[in-house]
């Protein structure tokens, strides 16, 4: 894999939106052509080469671009947006809608991340080695479908409103979470290895929620099944089995109607 | 103002009868005229080029509080389709629910001159003038709502035609309205009790009044008045497999009434998006479904008294929108969508869904197949007009893949070798029988001549001949070196980017560019009426007891909202 | 001799009240009395003629004093403010017309602003879960001639929308609800015992922030499943009660406010409460109304909502309209630094936002654009006095059901002050010719 590595050169004095950061644009270009890809911020249009010093090589192929990018990128967006290959490393906290719509590749993050990090993602891998803000792998305003596939981690505590309108792929957070997850969820896994506020499974009609901490206030729609033995995501525990959310539609079929399914551990 | 002369274009026109030969066509003082009284005029060079009068659309929703919502609530409707401002046009976006000045420019380079905003609820009539007055360049019109109204409920029971013609020319005014239209009779008033009414027969809860004397009540009311414009309606049982036979019955009911007007408008009724209404069989399996519009229209080709517009799917997701209350809640079940009601107080309601026609699934096909087929069927060209009823069997902008789908025999059989179940379709429907293609005639019949003579607006719009208003076409389609069955795609592109458009006089689009906004004009029709101190009793009345705004406040003020007025005066005093 | 204006449209509150009576001098220029008005109304045609009434623009000098300025000054200063800017907020457009909003936009589209109304700390919460679940809704009207059940939750209109429960929701002899307020049942939600709740033959003291749990509790209720002994604090007795009452109503409507849309969860809680209202459909006709606070938020969403696609939020700054809430929401602007100059008109974040941005506001370049002195002047650099829409100049405005009115104009402004729409119309031109030298 070729690797492009970026350096943060100047301190952005509002913030900046770098949706041309990811393999799939860079793949093929020469270092003076990186250099002149745009960066927005405000008004105004920017050049990479304005912000960041560049090194390296592209690949000729997305699947073959590995971006590294070092400095302080706290107040950049959009890393990885809809890359479909390769790699995209931030050795820093990232701003908001990192890895949004992907389809592919990886994005790993050294730091925190913002809100709407793997909005709308469709496939890929993207971990996030801090905390991160609202809206993780959550639907784009008003859009029913929500992330349909690839896997995001966060090492650190989320914040609210994870995986809304959730179709698909998986959300694994090993810290806590804020409110609502998995709100209007129709597929999709969601593993929480920390605590849970509430609004855990609200107005969900399929899918698996896990949560190993505890969970402070019960959705009224879930009611108890059964316990259950099983290993998740590395972990094996008993859990309960609740299914709901009872306020909500359910898919039936064939006579069997298929509800949420969330597994709290013991 | 300047002088144009189109030069050496194929010009296709059903009123000076020109089928394709190549001829001038000269704009003066934003009149059509012979090319002899030019004295200074820009020449637009039109060779190897198609010229047409500018497009006339009889039904759409553009315009108004439930194309609002279609727009609030979809912001994902315009992800990443958004168009930059630039030196003439405002900042654009929504693929099905375009915004106001998204919508002129997909009119402008479609070449269209003049539209209909299909349904305006009295009440808020404001808000769709405001929208008219923020939609550019085009000429607009909009229809109010009638068949759900409490006074018109109230008089037709009694069969009150003077009372009821009174109130409709005085709501005309009220609201700047254009004509009558017509949504679900009767169910949508059902609808605000949660109820509707599917049968024609079927009676309003509480005002006892059937569907069937609401349009008879009302076809009798607009001759009463000579409106330009017959009853615009929108029939009962839209989109249930097996309401072929309501919609002919609905149709029947228009049958010994003579159109009274003086605009040579001939027919007394117009079926809109008719495709929803000519279903045939019991559900919407492939097993289950059939299409109807060979019994439909059997019954159409045999009267000489109905227009209708197909209202054709275009197998996009989109957004449906109508005032068909009781309808969009029971689609919002079938699909699961975010659904969006408001039911207006004595007069009318909506409903706004989400919807996917999937080119994949039968359903959607078949419904697709059954808006072709009606245009394919239909003898007479000039009572067939072309819509999508967008944005609900489709977008605005795919007006000219619709086209090409009629002109072309081989994009028909194309889209169903590509489509999964296109088998079942051609089974289910007529489709694969009909291997008609729409001459370029036709279509400017079914989208210029037509629409413009059922609007009672043929003294102004839909040909080029002398007299008429400047609106002009040129489409960068070469019908001597180019093939409208084998080349659709180029057909489809051309007629959606046209190379010139002058409308009123005035060039609009320049190589394919929008160079100006134009003067859009809103047209309205003032019918005088003897007075009548009954109906202005109960309109005070009402307004006291039961409206939530004044009498006073009701009017748009017409100074205030409504973008150069263009009044047509009707006196319905005999 | 009486010189009375009738229909007077009251801008003040989302009732927009339409029957308002003014009392004026014989020669037309003063006001003497309102009629119909609730208190809140009444003071604001009352006062707009106030001795003490600014009338000239004032810029705020280095040692902190105002010194007038004149409107000429105050177009430079504004037209310069927002073009300098590399990203400006513009911010409010809640109490003006709707002519005043469109111009604002072609102000705001040339400038590359970030377009932002009340909504943003108001009903924002309820326009994203529209844009979630939809939303089943009626005009005023409807309520007033069929309804016969009517739930408040997280809202105090005897405090708030004083005339709403005369006008439409309890009170009236509607076509169908012959018998008034007998014809029909009244339910607060609300965990504070409110005047509202005083009034209702049902309060449920809900448990604070537990709304959307009790919501979807509502609905697992109307589905007859099974329900833990008690949910937001509510024992599910009554729970199933209140799920039976309003599925048995003829017509159920439910308004609600600030106690929904600002607790925990926010536009979940609407969201819940919008699919509540869609599974009573199921069994009875049933509406949700938004109580919507100033008089022309919702013409503000309706005008953007044509022009740009998005009834708030609309970021402009990159030549074309985007939208996300949370990102291009003016709180989150303002908290994280991403704005650097700020245009208020027609409202008062002064006094609506949380300190933290106020403090942003108050360091930046900034204009506020209002007849009164408010917070939000206090902390601008520039403010602009303008006419009072509804009182002095006319305009349309959007009622909370969405029904436009047009306002009157019932005065003259004071000699030589401009409206909104004029002085916003001043900026445009002035900002075209600094775009183009």
């Amino acid at each position: 894999m070729a690797t492009i590595t970026l350096t943060v050169s100047k301190e952005p004095k509002l913030y900046l939106e770098a949706d041309n950061i990811t393999p799939d644009v860079f793949a093929g270009k020469s270092l003076d052509e990186l250099r002149a890809l745009h960066v927005f911020m405000g008004k105004d249009q920017f050049t990479l080469g304005d912000y960041f010093t560049i090194e390296g090589a592209t690949g000729d192929v997305a699947a073959d671009t590995k971006i590294v990018v070092n400095g302080d990128t706290t107040k950049v967006k959009y890393f990885g947006m809809k890359m479909s290959a390769g790699e995209v490393v931030v050795n820093s906290n990232v701003d908001m809608y990192a890895g949004a719509w992907m389809t592919g590749g990886k994005i790993t993050v050294n730091g925190d991340a913002d809100s709407f990090t793997g909005l709308a993602m469709k496939g890929g891998e993207l971990n996030i080695n801090g905390n991160v803000r609202d809206y993780l792998g959550a639907a784009y305003r008003g859009d029913w479908r929500g992330m349909m596939g690839g896997t995001i981690r966060v090492s650190g505590n989320a914040g609210s409103d994870i995986g809304q309108f959730m179709r698909g792929g998986t959300i694994i957070v090993e810290g806590n979470t804020d409110v609502h997850v998995g709100t209007h969820g129709e597929g999709g896994t969601i593993i929480i290895k920390g605590d849970a506020k509430s609004r855990v499974g609200g107005q969900m009609v399929k899918g698996e929620i896990y949560v190993f901490g505890d969970i402070e206030v019960m959705m009224p729609g879930f009611q108890y099944r059964n316990d259950v033995d099983l290993e998740i995501d590395g972990v094996s525990g008993k859990f309960a089995l609740y299914e709901g959310d009872m306020g909500e539609r359910h898919p039936t079929r064939k006579g069997v109607t298929t509800y949420g399914q969330l597994y709290m551990k013991y | 103002m300047a002088e144009y002369l189109i030069k050496n274009g194929f010009v296709f026109d059903p009123i000076t009868g020109i089928n394709g030969d190549k001829a001038d066509i000269a704009i003066k003082g934003g009149k059509i005229v012979s090319s002899s009284e030019l004295t200074k005029a820009t020449e637009i060079d039109a060779s190897g080029m198609t010229v047409m009068a500018g497009g006339v659309d009889v039904h759409a929703h553009v315009a108004g509080p439930k194309v609002n919502v279609g727009r609030n609530f979809r912001p994902e409707d315009k992800l990443f389709g958004a168009t930059p401002k630039s030196k003439f046009e405002r900042m654009g976006a929504g693929f099905s629910v375009p915004t106001t000045f998204r919508t002129a420019y997909i009119y402008a380079k479609m070449g269209y001159g003049f539209g209909i905003e299909a349904a305006m609820p009295p009440l808020y009539a404001r808000h769709t003038h405001e929208e008219m007055r923020d939609t550019p360049i085009i000429d607009q019109g909009a229809l109010p709502v009638f068949g759900n109204n409490w006074f018109v409920l109230e008089y037709l029971k009694n069969h009150e035609i003077e009372n009821t013609a009174a109130y409709i020319a005085w709501l005309l005014r009220m609201t700047k309205g254009f004509g009558i239209k017509n949504v679900n009779p009767g169910g949508t008033e059902a609808w605000a009790w949660g109820m509707n009414c599917v049968e024609i027969t079927d009676k309003v809860p509480y005002f006892d009044i059937s569907p069937a004397q609401i349009v008879k009540g009302l076809i009798e009311a607009n001759e009463y008045l000579r409106l330009p414009h017959c009853m615009h309606i929108h029939g009962n049982k839209l989109g249930e497999p097996g309401n072929y036979e309501t919609t002919i019955d609905t149709l029947k009911l228009a049958e010994g009434i003579k159109a009274n007007n003086d605009f040579g408008r001939e027919q007394v009724l117009h079926n809109t998006h008719l495709q929803f209404h000519s279903y045939g069989g019991e559900n919407y399996s492939s097993k289950g479904f059939r299409s109807a519009s060979k019994e439909v229209m059997k019954y159409v080709n045999s009267v000489d008294n109905i227009t209708f517009d197909t209202g054709i799917v275009t197998l996009d997701e989109t957004t449906t929108m109508t005032a068909d209350g009781p309808f969009e809640h029971h689609l919002s079940h079938m699909n699961n969508l975010k659904w969006a009601n408001t039911d207006v107080e004595l007069e009318t309601a909506a409903g706004v869904v989400p919807f996917i026609y999937g080119k994949n699934t039968f359903i959607a096909v078949a419904q697709w197949a059954v808006g072709i087929e009606l245009a394919l069927l239909c003898n007479d060209a000039m009572r067939c007009h072309i819509t999508t009823d967008a944005p609900n069997a489709g977008p605005l902008f795919r007006y000219p893949r619709v086209w090409s789908w009629l002109l072309s025999a081989k994009a028909r059989d194309d889209l169903l070798a590509d489509a999964k179940y296109g088998e079942k379709v051609r089974n289910a429907c007529y489709i694969g029988e009909l291997d008609r293609e729409y001459t370029l005639m036709d279509l400017a019949k079914s989208t210029r001549a037509g629409p413009a003579k059922a609007l009672g607006l043929s003294h102004m719009f839909g040909g080029l001949a002398n007299g008429l208003e400047g609106d002009v076409v040129v489409y960068p389609f070469n019908p001597e070196t180019q093939s409208l069955s084998n080349d659709y795609m180029d057909v489809e592109k051309a007629f959606s980017n046209c190379k010139y458009m002058v409308k009123g006089g005035e060039l609009i689009v320049k190589d394919g560019e929008i160079i100006s906004n134009g003067n859009k004009r809103t047209f309205w029709v003032n019918a005088k009426t003897n007075e009548n101190k009954d109906v202005a009793h109960d309109i005070t009345e009402k307004f006291k007891r039961y409206y939530t705004v004044t009498e006073n406040n009701y009017e748009v003020n017409e100074k205030h909202f409504v973008a150069n007025p263009y009044v047509i005066e009707v006196d319905a005093t005999q | 001799m009486s010189n009375i204006v009738t229909d007077v449209v009251c801008p003040f509150c989302g009732t927009l009240c339409d029957d308002l009576e003014v009392e004026l001098s014989e020669d037309g220029t003063k006001i003497l009395n309102v009629y119909n008005a609730c208190a809140i109304g009444a003071a604001k045609f009352l006062h707009s003629q106030a001795s003490d009434r600014l009338t000239r623009p004032r810029m705020r000098q280095e040692d902190g004093s105002w010194k007038e300025v004149s409107y000429e000054d105050a177009i430079e200063y504004t037209a310069n403010l927002l073009e300098n800017a590399r990203k400006p907020l513009m911010y409010g457009w809640s109490s003006t017309s709707c002519d005043a909003q469109g111009v604002g936009s072609e102000l705001g589209e040339l400038t590359g602003g970030m377009m932002d109304n009340t909504a943003t700390v108001c009903h924002g919460s309820t326009l994203i879960a529209v844009q979630d679940v939809g939303v089943p809704g009626c005009t005023l009207g409807e309520v007033r001639n069929r309804a016969d059940r009517i739930v408040f939750w997280g809202c105090n209109p005897a405090h708030a929308h004083p005339r709403h429960m005369s006008r439409y929701s309890i009170y009236p002899r509607g076509f169908f609800t012959g018998k008034g307020s007998k014809s029909r049942k009244m339910y607060v939600v609300d965990p504070r015992k409110t005047d509202s709740a005083n009034m209702a033959d049902v309060h449920l003291q809900i448990e604070q922030g537990r709304d959307y749990e009790l919501l979807d509790a509502l609905r697992v209720a109307l589905k007859g499943e099974w329900l833990p002994d008690a949910v937001a604090g509510i024992p599910k007795k009554q729970i199933y009660e209140l799920a039976e009452s309003l599925k048995e109503g003829r017509f159920s409507v439910i308004f609600f406010g600030m106690g929904l849309t600002h607790t925990l969860g926010k536009n979940h809680n609407i969201d819940a409460a919008i699919s509540l209202t869609r599974d009573l459909n199921d069994y009875t006709k049933a509406s949700i109304m938004p109580m919507r606070g100033h008089y022309n938020v919702t013409g503000s969403g309706q005008v953007w909502g044509w022009q740009f696609g998005y009834p708030f939020c609309v970021d402009l700054s990159r030549g074309f309209a985007r939208y996300n809430p949370g990102e291009t929401s003016s709180n989150d602007l303002l908290s994280r630094g991403e704005v650097d100059a700020v245009f208020v008109l027609g409202s008062d974040p002064g006094a609506h936002f949380p300190m933290s941005s106020n403090k942003v506001i108050a360091k930046l370049p900034s204009v506020a654009i209002d007849p009164h002195i408010t917070p939000t002047t206090a902390i601008c650099k520039l403010h602009v006095p303008v006419a009072f829409v509804g009182v002095e100049v006319g305009g349309c405005a959007y009622r909370m059901d969405n029904v436009p009115i047009e306002t009157r104009k019932v005065v003259d402004p004071p000699e030589g002050m401009m409206t909104d729409e004029e002085f916003l119309a001043a900026v445009v031109v002035r900002v075209k010719e600094l775009q183009e030298a």
